[in-house]
């Protein structure tokens, strides 16, 4: 029974970051190239294989024989450390993320806490140091400016992302993630309610501040994953490339694919928490059969490149923050509406007694 | 199993708390002391107390560290590093340790409590998230508001100190 | 001196941003969708599709010496080019025409004749300059190689992008 659930652990850790999260990364960065042309009038990247599919092979043989260039200066011990604490974080955090039911009767999601949305925020904050101890690490001005910016950028929306969520554990009750999409089965996705009993007006009411959490959510989501138009600590005209001026090759490209697996972590939360996870109206969950099962796997994986198509189809679109704007946007803004949402929901539940 | 990753986050715990006293560079003691709180939070968890070991995680090592690294990273560290150890100093802070390591040992060794094996805590039913908020709310509501009222003053006065300031200049 | 740049007063619609966030991701979007079904033609594929049929005659592209019908090389080793050059590409090393030889009266050629074509602006001045008409801008533009080495068109690479130039080329004159 124990050796059985740590074999299926290893093999759905195996499975899960080698065969989804590690193509999907590298994928990610081929489709931005890609959307970003297309956006700007121009085919990009079509060259390697068959429209380009294999340019992020090329990519990482490139990156990987360039040379690995320490500067003279630098800080070394935490100056290696630094990328690797950039790209660890996002990948922990999709330990809690449920990616499908069942297949073979085994539940797909590799460790169902009863915590899961703190242990996001939790590993999810631990990611700035990465990005900070690189800025330091380097002895230089531009990142160690891009290092100061990220950190307070990546505290102060930390909160609106920790108050945009709750209004959903007011509903639900739990914090454990299966809960959470269980909960959007029986009674619709968050955002959608004409999901499920469309006739109950008190969900039609609900999905008012269920939007406004979705909207807080996203835009603090944009701002720790260091997107555009919050992409301050890394601005390439204000910063010449923020943290990551110094590094080089292997090194540089941790720092660049870590930023892209938080952007995957961040929209596979997204869609647990706001889009109903891996359900969609129909399709039945994996005790029906292990077609099923795929079935539900590729459903998640399918509205989590749906969000990731909107994440660069954003970047490519507005310009970037001053950062006065940003922290007034930040403090001023979205915290605010991110409270008051909590009590308008507090507020339709004692009226209704849901 | 569970015995081996006791020791190991202990270890580590233990470890990395002496290297936060012990190094002389400011953000490695820094670095050093989250590495403790997550070891900490290790322990919690092993004990079934999701809840307190992740909020060890998210306030101590997320969010106070980072503030503490951020000031520590605008100080000039080669100033910290030239600084010559007070001897005398040090002596008498470990001999005060030291005293107080042996005060805490001898009173454990007289505590009849300490050598008993207690059963193996009672799996609970109900989340312990649950169980804090339920806790919180009724058993000790007023100090948790009270507590609340404190952090808001608390918070209100640093607006105001930062805000004189500013108005001086 | 600063000028203070006047900002201008936004209304709550302009304010909220979010009108003009939607606005902007539905232009981006018509591009994307126009990109995709074919719509929008901007760029060439280049090393398949190529504009060489589309350059100007005033196009200028590498430098080149150019013999005459009769197979001798024009240059005669004056060095005005060198001289004018402003990048300093040009590199001659003269040699001198015996006085037994039937063309004594030419008195130079040039022995090696270098253009570094990593320092080379393509600025024509060499064209220009030329008092004999040996050496002209082609439209050549596709100057590659693995080393620096290879960078330098010598004297038989020169000739050989150069070629032939018949007739009495009239380079005053305004088609050239």
């Amino acid at each position: 029974m124990y050796s059985w659930l740590i074999l299926s652990s290893l093999a759905k850790i195996v499975g899960i970051l080698f065969v989804v999260i590690l193509p999907m990364v590298s994928y990610t960065v081929y489709a931005e190239r890609r959307v970003s042309a297309f956006i700007q009038d121009r085919p990009g990247p079509n060259r390697v294989g068959p429209a380009g599919l294999l340019q992020p092979i090329a990519d990482v043989v490139k990156l990987l024989i360039k040379e690995d260039f320490t500067p003279a200066g630098v800080n070394t011990f935490y100056y290696w450390l630094a990328p690797c604490l950039a790209m660890m974080p996002s990948i922990i955090t999709i330990a809690v993320v449920p990616f499908g039911s069942t297949l073979f009767d085994v539940p797909m999601v590799i460790a169902d806490v009863n915590i899961g949305i703190l242990w996001v925020f939790a590993i999810g904050s631990l990611g700035v140091y990465g990005i900070v101890i690189g800025g330091w690490a380097s002895n230089s001005k531009y990142p160690f400016l891009g290092g100061v910016r990220s950190s307070s950028q990546m505290i102060s929306y930390e909160l609106s992302l920790g108050l945009a969520v709750i209004p959903i554990f007011m509903l639900v009750g739990k914090l454990r993630l299966t809960d959470v999409v269980r909960y959007q089965i029986d009674h619709g996705w968050f955002i959608a309610p004409f999901i499920g009993d469309w006739a109950n007006p008190v969900k039609w009411l609900l999905a008012i501040p269920m939007l406004i959490s979705f909207f807080v959510f996203m835009v603090a989501m944009f701002a720790e994953t260091n997107r555009l138009p919050f992409d301050l600590p890394e601005a390439e005209q204000e910063l010449a490339g923020g943290y990551h001026t110094e590094y080089s090759s292997m090194k540089f490209a941790l720092f660049f694919l870590g930023e892209y697996t938080a952007m995957i972590a961040g929209s596979a939360v997204m869609v647990t928490l706001f889009l109903g996870g891996w359900h969609f109206p129909g399709i039945p969950d994996g005790s029906h059969g292990w077609i099923f099962g795929l079935t539900n796997i590729v459903v998640f994986f399918a509205k989590v490149t749906a969000l990731l198509f909107f994440f660069i189809w954003v970047r490519w679109t507005l310009p970037r923050f001053r950062y006065d704007q940003l922290m007034r946007l930040g403090w001023l803004f979205f915290f605010e509406l991110a409270l008051v949402n909590i009590f308008l929901v507090a507020g339709i539940l004692a009226c209704f007694h849901v | 199993m569970q015995l081996f990753l006791f020791w190991c986050a202990a270890l580590l715990m233990l470890v990395f708390g002496v290297a936060v006293i012990l190094n002389r560079n400011p953000v490695a003691s820094a670095l050093s002391l989250v590495v403790s709180f997550l070891g900490l939070a290790t322990l919690f968890m092993m004990l079934d107390a999701y809840f307190i070991g992740i909020i060890q995680v998210l306030v101590y090592a997320g969010a106070v560290m980072v503030l503490f690294l951020f000031i520590i990273m605008l100080l000039d560290l080669r100033a910290e590093n030239l600084r010559k150890i007070n001897w005398p100093a040090t002596a008498g802070g470990a001999v005060v340790a030291f005293v107080f390591l042996i005060q805490v040992l001898s009173v454990i060794g007289r505590l009849t409590d300490a050598k008993k094996t207690f059963p193996p805590l009672a799996r609970s039913t109900i989340d312990d998230v649950r169980n804090v908020g339920v806790t919180l709310f009724t058993n000790f509501n007023f100090p948790f508001q009270v507590i609340g009222v404190l952090v808001l003053v608390a918070t209100i006065g640093v607006v105001v100190l930062s805000k004189r300031e500013l108005a001086n200049k | 001196m600063a000028i203070p740049a006047s900002r201008p007063n936004l209304n709550w619609r302009e304010r909220a941003f979010l009108p003009a966030i939607v606005s902007g991701l539905f232009i981006t979007w018509r591009h994307f969708v126009r990109y995709i079904f074919g719509r929008t033609k901007v760029t060439i594929q280049y090393p398949e599709q190529t504009r060489d049929a589309d350059l100007p005659d005033y196009y200028r592209g590498t430098p080149a010496l150019v013999k005459d019908e009769q197979g001798r090389i024009r240059c005669v080793a004056c060095q005005l080019c060198e001289f004018i050059c402003p990048p300093r590409a040009i590199k001659i090393l003269p040699g001198e025409i015996p006085t037994d030889d039937r063309f004594a009266k030419v008195e130079k050629y040039p022995e090696e004749f270098d253009i570094d074509m990593i320092r080379c602006i393509y600025c024509g001045m060499c064209e220009e300059v030329c008092p004999e008409q040996a050496i002209f801008l082609r439209k050549d533009y596709v100057v590659t190689g693995f080393t620096r080495e290879e960078m330098v068109h010598r004297k038989d690479k020169l000739l050989e992008i150069g070629g032939v130039m018949h007739g009495v080329v009239l380079k005053w004159n305004d088609k050239k």
